[in-house]
């Protein structure tokens, strides 16, 4: 387009009453030519058609009963009733662990921080819920910043190692207190994997799905790389292979052939553990492609000069190789980790019922006949919740990390 | 230390010849160096100046003669290797200095990994150097936010961090500003003053000229003649030697 006059950016060549005003800005953004304004003008208009087409069934049409009679189904599937109150020592100990990490890595209450502890203090205000939840939501903030505040006073002289203490720590209670041990009448009666469901357990599979599929990822990819023939040619089958064939496969493979591969008489795997199994693989290769692009860019000099010092090639790669490569694809790979989150609901077709397969179960039962939509919108909005909250962690972590960068 | 050579030999060179493929890059190259010598190698591009010193620290593989450094032998065997890398430091023409790590961390990274030293004495040790290099205000920073000398001189007390018997500079300051080559020259003959043995590759004839014991010329691959700076700025016997030497001065 020709334009006779520049778009006014600069603002020293404003007039002084337009530079900071309102509409001085609306003129120079939205309105800066005709072209532009006829582009705002559409754009505003389909906004306000669409959400008043939302905003409308969803205080008009939609049946919201459905989602308060089946939310303990929807947040935690099968796990009994009962044993609920594992389920928030599970997360009130996830708060005291990230308030004691937060202050042991980043060391200050800043405005993530305070995002974090409003969470729990935010959802309090959903409407139907019952007293006790909100009691438990305000013990968990509670929590978060007694976790924060101990960190504080605790003699530790090595802080990130310390850190992995906490974190490895708290994994393993989480997965004692959700499995559960001893006797089926005893204080903490097992819960088979099968009945953790809804939103519980897509977090699970997604948590457990990459932290378990990374560092086989990183592997892989430093295998793809390596001087020996045997363990470059094996991660390179092993990642064409995985890339080749859909999750969805892998997960009917899992289920149906991983007990053919076990020798006889091998306990039943579990079926959840089964799915698990077969997301890390899948994940893992995808990982060590992204962190292959990671290595590539990596200037021949690092090598040399790492080498020129003496570091053996162990050495090299954990200080100076996978730090940097590792740096340069957290964009990369946490838009593969959202993805993964939400590939996860594949399980739902191989029965098991987190949050997509319960919604299934819920919209087929008789009493919420016609309530697809408002289940499938809260599932929706769950599962945006969390991706959101990982690419805004992660565009966070990109700029702290960023401090020095060449 | 070996029986064959004066004791006082540090790096000993014999017929060295490296091959890319099918380019010979190194053709028979002889040379010894004695300890706290100081050898500048000139010579134009693409003559295997670089190829030559890469090959003594083992960045460069040799496929012919023998490299013998402080009296141990240059071969494939790993502990060798390791044990040449430990005594000899390296300055890259392009630093090379590690970006995500601060200036501190650059320089104490091969003491603690390399020599299990303790980080509060390699912390002191890497402190002293960034003094003698001229920038301890820079400890805390990131190399990115330094300019070319200065990470040059980083890059040099990195290298010193192990407490090398031998240098190895390749064009330390080719890639500076010229306001900057004299701080980093500064510090190589201040260091060459303290009795390091040093082999450097270098344009700067003022440098050859005042801090050099010998010169070496190399022209495609081989050395073609060796000699005090005297000998090299007075008689120099071969024709490419003193074309090259008229071209540069
Ligand atoms: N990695 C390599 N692969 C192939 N040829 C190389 C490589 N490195 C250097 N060479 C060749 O070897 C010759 C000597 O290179 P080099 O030692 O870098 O020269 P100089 O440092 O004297 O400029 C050049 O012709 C160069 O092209
Ligand atoms: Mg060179």
């Amino acid at each position: 387009m020709t334009t006779a006059a520049g778009t006014p950016t600069d603002r020293s060549v404003l007039p002084v009453t337009e530079r900071y005003t309102l509409l001085g800005w609306l003129r120079r953004n939205l309105f800066s030519d005709l072209f532009n304004s006829l582009l705002t003008i559409v754009a505003v208009a389909s906004i306000f058609i669409v959400a008043r087409l939302i905003l409308r069934w969803a205080f008009n049409t939609a049946e919201w009963g459905v989602i308060p009679a089946n939310f303990n189904l929807i947040m935690r599937g099968q796990y009994p009733a009962i044993e609920a109150w594992r389920l928030w020592l599970v997360i009130y100990l996830l708060g005291t662990t990230v308030g004691l990490v937060w202050r042991l890595i980043v060391g200050q209450f800043n405005t993530t921080a305070r995002i974090l502890v409003a969470i729990p203090l935010v959802l309090m205000l959903i409407p139907f819920f019952s007293m006790g939840t909100r009691l438990y939501l305000m013990i968990t903030a509670v929590a978060s910043f007694a976790g924060y505040f101990i960190a504080g006073y605790l003699p530790i002289q090595h802080r990130g190692r310390a850190a992995s203490y906490f974190v490895m720590a708290y994994l393993v209670v989480m997965l004692i207190l959700l499995r559960g041990a001893g006797a089926d009448d005893g204080p903490m009666p097992p819960v088979q994997p099968i009945l953790w469901g809804g939103l519980l357990l897509s977090l699970l599979l997604a948590f457990f799905g990459i932290t378990l599929s990374f560092p086989l990822g990183v592997l892989l990819a430093l295998g793809r790389q390596s001087k020996l023939p045997a363990i470059r040619v094996m991660s390179v089958i092993y990642i064409e292979f995985i890339r080749g064939v859909p999750l969805i496969s892998l997960l009917f493979m899992g289920q149906i052939m991983l007990q053919l591969f076990l020798p006889d008489g091998f306990p039943l795997v579990d079926r959840v553990l089964r799915a698990l199994v077969a997301i890390t693989l899948f994940s893992a290769a995808y990982t060590a492609e992204n962190v292959r692009g990671g290595l590539q860019s990596i200037p021949r000099g690092q090598y040399e000069a790492a080498q020129a010092v003496g570091l053996s090639t162990y050495q090299s790669t954990i200080h100076i190789i996978l730090p940097q490569a590792l740096r340069a694809v957290i964009p990369v790979l946490v838009g593969q980790f959202i993805s993964l989150f939400k590939d996860t609901t594949l399980v739902a077709l191989v029965g098991i019922f987190d949050l997509l397969g319960i919604a299934r179960t819920i919209i087929a039962n008789p009493d919420w006949l016609g309530t697809q939509q408002e289940v499938f919108a809260v599932i929706a909005v769950l599962f945006w919740i969390f991706s959101y909250t990982m690419s805004f962690a992660s565009r966070r972590l990109e700029r702290r990390l960023g401090v020095g960068q060449r | 230390m070996s029986e064959n050579a004066s004791a006082d030999e540090i790096i000993i060179c014999q017929d060295v010849c490296k091959w890319f493929g099918d380019f010979q890059a190194l053709k028979n190259c002889t040379l010894r160096v004695q300890a706290q010598e100081v050898v500048v190698i000139i010579g134009p591009s693409g003559s295997g100046k670089s190829t030559f010193i890469r090959c003594i620290n083992r960045l460069e593989e040799h496929q012919a003669g023998d490299i013998i450094v402080d009296g141990i032998p240059l071969t494939r065997d790993v502990r060798n290797i390791e044990q040449i890398r430990s005594e000899t430091g390296m300055v890259f023409q392009q630093f090379n200095l590690f970006p995500h790590l601060t200036v501190l961390e650059n320089i104490t990274l091969a003491p603690i990994q390399v020599r299990k030293m303790k980080k509060d004495e390699a912390m002191d040790t890497a402190m002293g150097l960034l003094n003698r290099v001229g920038i301890p205000e820079q400890a805390d920073k990131y190399p990115g936010q330094l300019s070319g000398g200065q990470q040059q001189r980083v890059a040099i007390a990195r290298s010193l961090a192990m407490s090398p018997k031998i240098m190895l500079f390749d064009e330390p300051t080719s890639a500076l500003d010229p306001e900057m080559i004299k701080e980093v020259l500064d510090v190589m003959q201040e260091l060459a003053e303290t009795g390091m043995t040093m082999l450097v590759v270098t344009h700067e004839m003022g440098f050859a000229r005042e801090v050099a014991d010998r010169i070496v010329f190399m022209d495609g691959g081989e050395i073609m003649e060796v000699g005090t700076p005297e000998h090299f700025f007075t008689n120099a016997q071969h024709e490419r030697t003193k074309l090259f030497l008229s071209q540069i001065l």
